[in-house]
């Protein structure tokens, strides 16, 4: 008997929490972590008589996540009711979108060991997010409600099941979550749950056609869990089917201290959910002048913007890939890039290579010493410095103020005191030696005072160089070690 | 007697508070000392707020000592349909699953009543959850029609229309979402207005059917009614069904007031007399039509073809819509809670709190949109609602208003329909098309049979309410039919 070769299906479905100050229907704000219960209102927490008024930059943000993953945007899209009953649910329904989603279709690309991918989207729809069930909390066994995070937006972008792997499911969480990050839709922070995931998977025998019976996982909250869970489901389904047995539709759960997948419940137990247009919002239209104004702020793809930065400025695919790790680092490599192109035109402008060098520069200085010291929170991030100070120490490189040695420890002391490199410089006379007569005076000095050991290096012992070089440099306490040798080159030659 | 404060009108009383005739601490007790003499007979209110009203009352008193400008309602007594949220005093929408809830947030109508200087006296009863139409399906107590007291006031805002008629406040607020204003604005021959759809704010109104739902007032004349009409209206940045788009109408009504009609089109839907409708009625609505006839107006003959699926159209879409609204009556965050072993279990025994024709709604509206049934049912009916709307249009373009019936009957006896739920359905009749097609429609006092008022209903198109009360106004100064009353109105009482 032939042994079957199965292949895994699987969709995504990701719930990205939309970056914005105050929740999708009301006032209240959506800042992570605040005393329970201390951001609501008559509308999040659904008391009677509360309507739900529309968030605009909740809708706009899902437009440019629209436009970021080149969905086809419906102009007149609906809201509608949810209906289910659950405690963290203040309304006894959700607010979301059912028949007509805002956003259609659209695509992404992803990259693994085998070389990259399109895959597609079905869609992505807005949302309000569910109160936060406690358990265990006050007296033992009780159950609290925390209603900070009820109505908080979502949107919800659902995959089409072309994935095969775990490995191409995590590399499309990680684009798509790039993506939104760079869009500025939503701050990719997993931990606090504003980026989540739930995984359809499926088997079938490779080359059929029709798709397997699937099982939904939820809670795989992290890329680790993703690959893991998604890793053990198709374990668990092919050792089902290979002897002899039938998958049935259910819910499964990543469990992360048992490492398996366990049911949660069976298809018999789904929901009827009695999705309705809400009769509380009218259609929502973005009408054209709303979605130009919105298309000026979506930001360039990352994507291109790492072919441009290779293409332009001379970056390797690991380099741009490193200053692309988060948005604001991205600006900041930007900025400071900038920044040393302005600070040194004028003094390098015929040399054609000076744009390319410049990006390179940068680079190469922020993943020596800058992004050690940059902290990342959200869609946040601080800097040791301004992008500016960075170009301006690394414009007193350029110019041979300074070396890149002595680059390192201005940094240092930029860090440490917040002053401008070129005062750190001027106040501690680190500035190196550039004027030719200079050096050759204190050449001249140091070989008058060394006869021996310039007899011995004219008779061959030429290594006996190191010795002058070090000499030289240590009084002039800071020079150009390449001008010291050329001029030290000059001198000895002498006859 | 006739000069008793409580026999006066709105903007009587207005008058008299600015001239400094009267108080408006005065007027406020001569309201109280009303409901207190004569509620028990009648049953009208759920809470009366003593304190509240003689603190309003005192304020608006303070202000017109310190020569502010008093607003249009200033010391004007006004009750409050118990499903309308007032600050710091129950909202129970007479259900015992609100019992003991204190609205802790002013409906948007609520705060523009109070910047007008309107006395809140207290709330009323009503069918729960205004689901009824003789006020019988309130869980606490029965409102009697002061007219005839074996008699239904009508509903579901019955409590806030006996109210009014008994002479216990000028003015009130209803809700209507099939009729629940102009129908016992009928039985107890008061003028009521349903304000086109999105034009008063929904915000603090505890919904029933969100798509259909409209505060409007109870008046003894055209002029409180518009009046009051003014106050409440306009654009709501709360309620995004809100569609006005200046914040207040001022002015906009009661200029109609003084207008002749002469050349004005009154479109006849005769099929409304032929069926169904009592002989008193039909004679009293033929009276009517004359007096326009004899005002100037035009008559003409006009149909509303799908009128006739009204009542199983809104049968559908209320229920549905009511079953989602009523969702968040859980027990969880607020109102009484039913504590059992299980979440599930809790869940039911709370929610048999809902008396049982709102659990026959919810049922009902469960039911058509489940999932098989979504499009025999509520699309159907949706369909229908379109339907509706096109035969109104069909009709505006012959004539300018059209006239029916307000209610196929007069005040029926208590406990005469409650066995057959159908029945009481048909009492809707005429008022359910103009709510399904969103037009504004005013029911005014058209005369008496057996003693009895009954209503004449004016529909317009949408936002043209002006133009209800240019006829509605011009009805009334050629007829005397406004100035009948209850027995009990000016009798006795509190003067």
């Amino acid at each position: 008997m032939s042994h079957t070769q199965y292949e895994a299906v699987i969709g995504l479905e990701v719930h990205a929490q939309l970056a914005t100050k105050t929740k999708m229907f009301c006032g209240c704000s959506t800042s992570y972590g605040a005393a329970p219960n201390t951001q609501i209102c008559p509308v999040c927490l659904g008391l009677p008589g509360a309507l739900p008024v529309p968030n605009r930059q909740a809708i706009a943000l899902a437009v440019r996540a629209g436009l970021s993953l080149g969905c086809t945007l419906r102009k007149s899209s609906r809201f509608a009711r949810k209906n289910y009953y659950y405690p963290d649910l203040s309304k006894g329904y959700q607010i979301s979108q059912f028949d007509l989603p805002l956003n259609e279709k659209g695509s992404l690309e992803i990259t693994t060991s085998a070389g990259t991918k399109r895959v597609n989207l079905t869609r992505i729809h807005v949302e309000e997010d569910a109160a936060k069930n406690l358990h265990g909390v006050g007296a033992g066994t009780d159950t609290l409600v925390d209603f900070n995070r009820a109505g908080t937006p979502l949107i919800e972008i659902v995959g089409e099941p072309e994935l095969r792997s775990a490995e191409e499911a995590e590399a499309y969480l990680k684009a798509l979550r790039d993506i939104l990050m760079f869009a500025g839709v939503n701050d990719g922070n997993l931990e606090e749950g504003s980026f989540r995931c739930d995984a359809n998977v499926s088997i079938r025998p490779v080359g059929q056609e029709k798709f397997g019976t699937r099982c939904e996982l939820k809670n795989i909250n992290s890329f680790k869990f993703v690959r893991k869970a998604i890793d053990y489901e198709i374990a668990r389904q092919e050792a089902i089917v290979s002897s002899g047995g039938t998958i049935f539709q259910e819910t499964r759960t990543w469990s992360s201290t048992q490492e398996k997948t366990l049911s949660l419940r069976s298809k018999e137990e789904a929901q009827d959910y009695r999705y309705f247009a809400d009769p509380d919002l009218p259609p929502l239209v973005v009408d054209d002048a709303w979605l130009a104004e919105i298309r000026t702020t979506v930001p360039e793809p990352i994507a291109a913007r790492r072919e441009r930065w290779q293409r332009e400025l001379g970056l390797t695919a690991y380099d741009a890939q490193v200053l692309s790790a988060h948005p604001r680092i991205a600006e900041y490599f930007e900025a400071a890039t900038s920044s040393l192109e302005t600070q040194r035109a004028g003094k390098l402008a015929k040399d054609n290579l000076a744009k390319a060098g410049a990006g390179k520069r940068v680079a190469n200085f922020m993943q020596a010493e800058a992004l050690r010291v940059v902290t990342t929170n959200g869609l946040e991030a601080s800097f040791p410095c301004s992008a500016e100070r960075l170009a301006g120490l690394l414009a007193l490189v350029e110019d041979e103020t300074i070396n890149g040695k002595i680059a390192k420890d201005v940094f240092a002391d930029m860090i440490a005191t917040g002053k401008a490199p070129a005062d750190i410089v001027s106040s501690k006379g680190l500035a190196q030696v550039k004027d030719t007569s200079a050096i050759e005076g204190t050449v001249r000095e140091v070989i008058a005072k060394h006869p021996k050991e310039l007899a011995s290096f004219k008779a061959g012992k030429t290594n006996l160089k190191g010795f002058f070089v070090g000499r030289v440099m240590g009084a002039l306490k800071g020079a150009n070690p390449a001008l010291v040798n050329e001029v030290l080159d000059r001198v000895l030659a002498e006859p | 007697m006739s000069d008793a404060l409580h026999t006066q009108s709105a903007h009587a009383l207005r008058e008299r508070v600015a001239k400094g005739e009267t108080s408006a601490v005065e007027i406020a007790r001569a309201a109280l000392d009303t409901i207190h003499t004569r509620d028990a007979a009648v049953g009208a209110f759920l809470h009366v707020d003593g304190e509240g009203a003689l603190a309003q009352a005192a304020q608006v008193d303070r202000a017109r000592a310190a020569g502010e400008a008093l607003g249009p309602l200033a010391g004007v007594p006004i009750a409050m349909k118990d499903n309308l949220c007032v600050r710091g005093i129950p909202a129970t929408c007479a259900s015992k699953i609100l019992e003991g809830w204190i609205a802790p947030y002013d409906a948007t109508v609520v705060e523009r009543l109070r910047a007008a200087g309107a006395v809140i006296v207290g709330k009323t009863n009503m069918d729960e959850f205004a689901m009824g139409s003789s006020n019988e399906t309130s869980a606490y107590k029965l409102v009697h029609n002061p007219w005839d007291l074996s008699r239904a006031p009508g509903g579901s805002s019955g409590g806030s229309a006996a109210s009014v008629a008994a002479g216990m406040a000028p003015l009130s607020l209803g809700s209507d979402t099939g009729g629940s204003v102009r129908q016992p604005a009928a039985f107890c021959g008061l003028v009521a207005l349903k304000p086109t759809y999105g034009r008063v704010s929904r915000y603090g109104l505890i919904a029933f059917a969100s798509s259909l739902d409209q505060i409007g007032p109870f008046a003894r004349d055209v002029r409180d009614c518009a009046i009051v009409s003014e106050v409440i209206s306009g654009r709501d940045p709360r309620d995004a069904t809100s569609v006005d788009t200046v914040e207040t109408l001022a002015g906009t009504y009661t200029r109609e007031l003084e207008r002749d009609v002469k050349g004005l089109r009154v479109g006849v839907v005769r099929a409304s007399l032929a069926e169904g409708c009592e002989p008193g009625v039909v004679l009293a609505i033929e009276r009517s039509i004359d007096t326009l006839r004899s005002l100037g107006c035009e008559i003409v003959d006009v149909t509303l073809p799908t009128a006739e699926h009204a009542v199983s159209a809104y049968y559908i879409v209320a229920p549905a819509e009511c079953s989602s609204n009523l969702a968040r009556f859980d027990g969880m965050r607020f109102g009484p809670r039913v504590e059992s072993a299980s979440l599930e279990e809790t869940y039911g025994k709370t929610r048999a709190l809902f008396g049982k024709e709102v659990r026959r709604r919810i049922m009902l509206g469960t039911y058509v949109l489940s999932a098989g049934y979504y499009d025999a049912f509520y699309a159907q009916a949706q369909k229908a609602r379109t339907l509706i709307s096109r035969d109104y249009a069909a009709a505006f373009e012959r004539c300018d208003v059209v006239l029916t019936p307000t209610a196929p009957s007069v005040a029926f006896g208590l406990g005469a329909k409650t066995k057959n739920p159908l029945e009481m359905y048909l009492a809707d009749i005429f008022t359910l098309p103009p709510s399904l097609a969103g037009l504004p429609a005013i029911s005014v006092p058209c005369g008496l049979s057996e003693g009895l008022p009954v209503g004449l209903q004016l529909t317009a198109k949408a936002f043209d309410e002006a133009t209800l009360f240019r006829v509605a106004s011009a009805f009334e100064r050629a007829t005397d039919h406004h100035t009948h009353r209850a027995s009990m109105f000016a009798a006795g009482g509190a003067a």
